[in-house]
């Protein structure tokens, strides 16, 4: 067993620090390779961080609202095998953990040695801590500060109040806190029994979820959205894209759905631009606009980055999906500029396999279409004589029901669909 | 022979074994608790209640005999007589009150009550021999809480002038010259009685000085009204044998001497009663003290088996068995219980009486803490001067930046009242501004406590 660091990566250009705004995983908690285990905002997104290893959680750098340093220690997590200290390999490494522990997340230190089953103690808590580590914890840290029938609750319902964050004088922990805990972060240890979740918890809209929040308001109040769902057979579609994969993926790279997507749209912008634009309601006037600008609104539980494909229009397929695929990574690794998260003339928004049946995608501001995407299944499709399994997919598309009629509306989700269906078409100049 | 079943049997009814068998049968546990005394063990027999009452017997006996000769209040009383064996009467009267009192709570919370000798067979199975014959009872889960008995001195055994603190509870009268050998709590809280009563006293103890489990500021008040009542204290003084005279005794630096004494009470210490009740039988884990070792839901080494009270080890007072009592039921239960108490007081009922909770300054310092202390002194207390009781102090221990409290401790006549303040200020997690932002109500000692964490902010008003 080692301890591997996880630090903070370089979210932004020129950004120093970044706020966390929601941990995903909790000390204790396995996770794998690539999961996300915290999301920081900067002043431009919200950014996931994912694992790069598979391990157990034994440190956390902070709690969300704290500012934290580009480079500076982020998690750490006991690993098979060495981790990745310098220090790992003779054992001291643990040490490092124990000794980061108090500084930030004082309640999980371990426990007092008079308790003979600390449940949360890390089995190798009890080799020797650094001096440092000494001189920082205080022995009253040691134990939690809380009332008798605080702790009582505590213990009837399956809390460590030693992971809980007391907000009273000298930490102490108050039914507030606890209710805090039960009602949010707080899950109770496996075989504990499942205590009745009781409380509110109250969190501050802030940050990136501030900005989508007012977003939203404003595209929803503003908006009469009209939302059209469509069913898309992108058998053939498929076929095409894993015969290209096929053929080019080593060379071109992978394609996904989505750059199919971005020239159907294209497409059937060519032949509805009215769909392609922005309304100015206080000025009363439509700006349509001869680029294609796509935003690609992927929705995240922390919030919703959406950086900017520019001129999809002049792109090919490849070099579309080369645009997505760096956005994307950009957009992960924090490292978008404020130019590539903004411009987009329309949008598509996607969950990916978790997309559902039909969506009700909200337009965003002060465009006038949104695209979503919905997932792909296999389904059974009449043909007129049988059914045959077809690859399916739908498209939610809504429209400011304002300046686009249902009528265009539909028009010109049919021809995403005819486009899609009819993948050649893609590939076609101006089809109508 | 009659086999009885039931789901929790309680071994012996101190304040240990009663108190857990009332909660247990609160809950709807069927419990049978067994004791061959009357139920309320040490404590209630000969223990702390016939202490303190002969304790107050003394003092009154005291105040009296001090208001015939030097009373500053401008009370003239003749000088009295005691008949102690009226006072172990009245003592006994309420003894037997009070062991009539458990009694019924064990009939009001379903306990089936068998006074008898208890023989632990096996983790299961009790044997419990009574007036007319025995009854082997099986049980699901068995509570040890037999308590501790006085120890006794190899070259000292009790017998004839020899004396524990059970028989110095119900002597006829007062002896004229007592040894106390030991000077911890229950010597001295005894020896000063019995200066009271008029008996020269000396205290013999082995260490640097009497209570050493408290610091020395502390017990100098003690040690100085010892003086006054007339009381010799030797320290570093070991008792050897007796003597013609009385006792014999050796001093750290001189040589052997004698000491005149009728009765010696010798209170050196108390040892588990695990041999008598068969409980060796189980090959429990012990602790190196040669108590029944426990873990924080009191169970023992043995699945099913809990251990409670003295038995169980340091500190040996009633309220440490009543709270493990009560935890064992609820775990017994079922809940998901836990001993995570923060402090136990603990009072020591001498004149001046000692209360401490939680922490001293030097232990708080010796665990890391970087500690204030804040004291109040009694002399500057109205009420401990209308009490004739200046002398003393109330002292607070806090974590200096947090102020978080760490410990309470005083000294002073009847201070032993403030050990709830104390405790419930420490179990809650209080820190100095909060007691210091509580009304206490004037003029009590009380708000000595309160002027105590005003001083830890360096801003008493009454000093
Ligand atoms: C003089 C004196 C003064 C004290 N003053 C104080 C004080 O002021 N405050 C304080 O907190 N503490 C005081 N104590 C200590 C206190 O009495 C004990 O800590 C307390 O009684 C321990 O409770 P327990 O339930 O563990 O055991 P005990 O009270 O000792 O009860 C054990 C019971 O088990 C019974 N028993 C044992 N073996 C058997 C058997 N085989 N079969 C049947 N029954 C059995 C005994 O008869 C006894 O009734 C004092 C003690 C003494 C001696």
């Amino acid at each position: 067993m080692g301890v591997y660091t996880i630090v903070l990566p370089d979210v932004g250009e020129g950004i120093a620090e970044a706020e966390l705004v929601e941990w995903n995983v909790a000390i204790g908690d396995t996770v794998r390779e690539d999961d996300v285990l915290g999301t920081v905002m900067t002043d431009k997104a919200a950014v996931e961080v994912p694992s790069t290893v598979t391990g157990r959680v034994v440190w956390l750098a902070g709690q969300p609202g704290d500012t934290l340093a580009i480079g500076s220690k982020f998690i750490q997590l006991d690993v098979d095998g060495q981790g990745n200290d310098a220090s790992a390999g003779d054992g001291v490494v643990s040490d490092e953990a124990a000794a980061a522990e108090p500084r930030t997340v004082a309640e999980t230190v371990p426990a007092m040695p008079s308790d003979p089953s600390p449940p949360t103690a890390r089995p190798d808590s009890s080799s020797p801590e650094p001096e440092e580590s000494l001189q920082r914890t205080s022995v009253a840290q040691r134990k939690p500060l809380a009332s008798p029938a605080v702790r009582r609750r505590a213990r009837e319902a399956g809390v460590d109040l030693r992971q809980v964050t007391g907000s009273g004088p000298a930490g102490r922990i108050g039914q507030d806190d606890l209710d805090a805990f039960i009602a949010g972060a707080g899950r109770p240890r496996a075989g504990s029994g499942r205590p009745a979740a009781k409380g509110t918890t109250t969190r501050k809209v802030v940050g990136m979820r501030r900005r989508i929040a007012e977003k939203m308001a404003l595209s929803k109040s503003r908006i009469p959205h009209i939302t059209i769902v469509e069913e898309v057979d992108v058998t053939e579609l498929e076929a095409l894209r894993s015969g290209l994969n096929g053929r080019h993926a080593q060379k071109r790279g992978k394609l996904t759905v989505l750059p199919f997507i971005a020239t159907a749209l294209v497409r059937g912008i060519q032949s509805h631009p009215g769909m392609n634009a922005h309304f100015d309601d206080e000025a009363g006037e439509i700006e349509e606009h001869a680029a294609v600008h796509i935003g690609i609104a992927t929705q995240t539980e922390a919030g919703l980055a959406v950086p900017v494909i520019n001129h999809a229009e002049a792109r090919n397929l490849w070099d579309l999906a080369a645009e997505i695929d760096r956005l994307a990574t950009a957009t992960r690794d924090g490292k978008a500029t404020r130019d590539e998260l903004t411009g987009s003339t329309i949008t598509i928004t996607s969950l990916g396999p978790l997309g559902a049946i039909a969506t009700t995608p909200i337009i965003n501001h002060p465009e006038v279409a949104i695209v979503g995407v919905n997932k792909m299944a296999m389904r059974p499709i009449w043909d007129g004589a049988a059914f045959r399994p077809r690859m399916m997919m739908n498209l939610s598309c809504s429209f400011d029901h304002r300046v686009i009629d249902g009528w265009d509306a539909a028009m010109f989700v049919r021809t995403l669909k005819t486009h899609l269906e009819t993948p050649a078409l893609l590939f076609l100049e101006a089809d109508q | 022979m009659s086999v009885g079943k039931c789901s929790l049997l309680v071994l012996g009814a101190g304040p240990g074994g009663y108190v857990c068998a009332i909660r247990a049968g609160q809950m709807g546990i069927d419990t049978v608790i067994v004791d061959e005394m009357a139920p309320g063990g040490t404590c209630l027999n000969v223990g702390c209640i016939p202490s303190k009452a002969l304790i107050h017997a003394a003092n009154e006996f005291h105040k009296i005999t001090h208001a015939s000769d030097q009373s500053a209040l401008g009370i003239k009383a003749a000088a009295p007589t005691i008949d102690l064996g009226a006072t172990v009467g009245w003592k006994d009267a309420i003894v037997r009150r009070l062991n009539g009192g458990v009694e019924g709570l064990f009939k009001k919370a379903g306990v089936r009550h068998i006074r008898g000798r208890g023989e632990v067979l096996d983790g299961k199975t009790v044997r419990v021999f009574r007036d007319g014959g025995e009854e082997t009872i099986r049980t699901d889960a068995l509570v040890l809480a037999t308590g501790s008995a006085p120890a006794e001195l190899p070259f000292l055994p009790f017998g004839g002038k020899v004396i524990s603190s059970t028989e110095a509870l119900s002597l006829a009268e007062p002896p004229t010259a007592l040894a106390v050998v030991g000077g911890g709590y229950i010597g001295l809280e005894l020896g000063t009685a019995y200066a009271k009563l008029g008996s020269r006293v000396t205290v013999i103890e082995a260490e640097q000085r009497i209570l050493p489990q408290y610091d020395a500021a502390l017990t100098r008040p003690v040690e100085q009204s010892l003086e006054r009542l007339g009381v010799t204290v030797l320290t570093r003084t070991k008792a050897l044998e007796l003597s013609d005279k009385g006792l014999c005794v050796q001093h750290a630096d001189d040589g052997p001497s004698d000491i005149d004494a009728d009765r010696i009470l010798v209170t050196t210490g108390r040892t588990p009663r695990i041999r008598e009740a068969g409980i060796e039988g189980l090959a429990l884990t012990l602790t190196q003290d040669g108590f029944i070792a426990v873990d924080d839901r009191c169970a023992t080494s043995m699945r099913g088996v809990y251990a409670i009270g003295d038995i169980t080890g340091d500190p040996m007072l009633a309220h440490k068995a009543m709270a493990q009592g009560e935890l064992v039921a609820e775990v017994v239960a079922g809940r998901r219980s836990r001993w995570d108490r923060t402090c136990i007081p603990a009072v020591c009922f001498t004149d001046p009486e000692i209360v401490t909770c939680g922490l001293l300054p030097d232990e708080a310092a010796k665990q890391g803490f970087d500690v204030s202390v804040g004291q109040f002194p009694l002399a500057a207390s109205g009420r401990a001067m209308t009490m004739e009781a200046a002398s003393g102090f109330v002292r607070a221990v806090a974590e200096r930046c947090t102020g978080r409290i760490l410990g309470l401790q005083a000294v002073g006549r009847d201070i032993s009242e403030l050990s709830t303040a104390f405790a419930i200020a420490i179990e809650m997690g209080a820190v100095v501004d909060d007691i210091a932002g509580v009304i206490h109500a004037h003029p009590t000692l009380g708000e000595g406590l309160q002027e105590a964490c005003f001083a830890i902010g360096g801003k008493t008003i009454h000093v």
